[in-house]
């Protein structure tokens, strides 16, 4: 292709994964991130104890989504053949990671704040 | 264009690589200047390059009357057919309608072509209509030839042990059946390919691959023999794929016999019988055997003298310059696809880089000045070696590799991210291809 367009990757996107997927996922990840921002600016700080928490879901996140991705590619980890796929697998555990972590944060800070009022 | 986020397919598969970057994509900035003209266009099929090629010139002309012709009610992703043919996707993967494809403004004759007047400039269709045309793009595709093999048919696929995932979508669902009883059974496989052009080489190979990798899984590896035995004296035309598929080969233990001609099928006996360049004929036995046959123009090319007196005589394949696609007689006819007679590439990959490269001699011509868009003979083949694993390799008229990523992923590889490219990604840049947006 001559030019890369958001309309190309939304369409690559939603092939993997099939429209309705896709956009559930997008949907969500949105969501999450809204509820995030919000929690910030109603908190007006970092609530260290959910933090803490939300940081030790990190690894599930990134075991999730690398799992995710092989799952959805007919793939094994036994199929990385080289040092760009191992990036590309970090860099999927990393987004999981980050996004499980921000997941758990904005639920813990939605739902259960009462409970475990911040540092 | 200034700005603009350019060389897309390396941008493209570096941001899937990357696994995000959003923030470094733009929105499509505004089409270049809309012409007008009355041009009577006539594109000669509605597969991936007829289809692409309507797509940008609705966008870039007004006015002109675009009509395009092609039979077939339905579309086939024919990069997803070695995927079917493995079990990896179902039938319906690969089908689409055409009309779906066509934007507006463009007009649609469901009838099949027999006939093209280079000199009176006029196509004669099946059904009696004769269309005057200005300008004429031929991108019908090309005929599979089953009927060059002695005893084989297309109704023979997917029972007694036969293959053939060419034939279309139904026909790679067959394939699978006949090879997913052999990836239980085991047994010797046999796979081939034609003497003459063919679409894209690295099928046979990837399906060659792929069953080797179904027996593994299933542990029967051991159970069967694989040989694939081939007109040609090497494994890929590019002798450095060559070597790496040789080297792969005898890793995976599939013995390559060259120089030899599927000729005949004996369903019954499960014999393939094979000519060698002296004309001595040898049976194979098989309990699997893909069959891909001998490939060639339609013969509306041929008869209304379109095609090379040359060359490939025996195919037909329509006599353009390789670097413009216009045709060496009639400065208003290009050809585009598995049509055109030069020396590579008879892919999706190649389609994508060819119907740019004709717009704009197109347009030029209706400027009345001349284009400058040239084609080196691009083309791309993610050649899957397993199931999870491929290599992009990517080569030009010259046998030049032509990586998109040079350092970054390497052509000869077996990659994870090449089999992603492969999986996921390409169908959906097809298909932005097919809408003239990629």
């Amino acid at each position: 292709m001559k030019e890369l367009t958001l309309e190309t990757l939304i369409a690559v996107f939603q092939e993997m994964f099939g429209a309705g997927l896709f956009w559930a996922l997008v949907a969500a990840a949105l969501l999450i991130t809204a509820g995030w921002i919000y929690v910030l600016f109603r908190d007006r700080s970092l609530g260290m104890r959910q933090f803490l928490i939300a940081q030790l879901f990190m690894p599930l996140g990134a075991v999730l989504a690398v799992w995710f991705v092989m799952a959805m590619t007919d793939s094994r980890l036994s199929d990385i053949g080289g040092p760009v796929d191992l990036i590309v697998v970090l860099g999927i555990a990393g987004l999981g990671a980050v996004g499980g972590a921000i997941l758990v944060y904005t639920t813990e800070r939605l739902f259960f704040r009462k409970a475990t009022p911040p540092a | 264009m200034p700005g603009q986020f350019e060389t897309s397919r390396r941008s493209f598969l570096g941001l899937l690589a990357a696994g995000g970057g959003a923030a470094a994509l733009q929105v499509p900035q505004a089409q270049a200047q809309m012409r007008a003209t009355h041009a009577r266009i006539v594109i000669i099929g509605a597969g991936a390059a007829g289809t692409a090629l309507a797509n940008r010139l609705v966008r870039r002309l007004e006015g002109a009357q675009i009509t395009i012709i092609d039979p077939r009610v339905e579309h086939h992703y024919q990069p997803g057919l070695s995927l079917v043919a493995a079990g990896l996707k179902p039938a319906r993967y690969v089908v689409s309608q055409t009309s779906d494809w066509l934007p507006d403004g463009v007009s649609l004759r469901a009838e099949r072509v027999v006939a093209v007047d280079p000199v009176a400039q006029s196509v004669t269709t099946d059904a009696g209509a004769q269309l005057d045309y200005d300008f004429l793009v031929v991108a019908p595709g090309l005929i599979l030839d089953h009927d060059a093999i002695d005893g084989f048919s297309l109704d023979m696929v997917g029972q007694n042990g036969i293959g053939a995932l060419y034939g279309g979508p139904q026909c790679a669902a067959r394939t699978w059946d006949a090879a997913a009883r052999f990836v239980e059974e085991g047994g010797r496989a046999v796979f081939t390919r034609p003497a003459t052009e063919m679409k894209c080489a690295g099928a046979p190979l990837k399906h060659s691959f792929l069953i080797d990798d179904l027996l593994r899984r299933a542990g029967n590896r051991g159970a069967a023999e694989l040989a694939y035995i081939v007109p040609q004296t090497s494994l890929f035309g590019v002798p450095i794929v060559s070597e790496k598929v040789r080297m792969l080969f005898d890793d995976r233990g599939v013995n390559s016999i060259f120089q030899r001609t599927l000729t005949s099928v004996d369903a019954d006996r499960k014999i393939a019988t094979f000519r060698d360049q002296d004309g001595g004929l040898h049976d194979e036995a098989y309990d699997y055997l893909h069959v891909i046959p001998p490939q060639r123009a339609p013969d509306f090319v041929v008869q209304s003298g379109l095609s090379w007196a040359d060359r490939w005589t025996d195919q037909g394949w329509v006599a353009c310059d390789p670097a413009t696609l216009r045709h060496n007689s009639y400065p208003n006819i290009w050809a585009l696809g598995d049509v055109a007679g030069v020396p590579k590439g008879k892919t999706a990959a190649s389609v994508k880089w060819q119907v740019p490269v004709v717009e704009d001699h197109l347009i030029a011509a209706i400027d009345g000045r001349e284009g400058t868009a040239t084609y080196d003979g691009y083309t791309s083949c993610p050649l899957i070696t397993r199931i999870g694993r491929a290599m992009l390799v990517e080569f030009d008229y010259h046998n030049n590799l032509v990586p998109s990523f040079p350092g970054m992923i390497a052509p000869l590889e077996e990659l994870w991210i090449s089999w992603l490219m492969k999986e996921v990604a390409l169908k959906a840049t097809y298909n932005a291809m097919l809408r003239g947006m990629a």
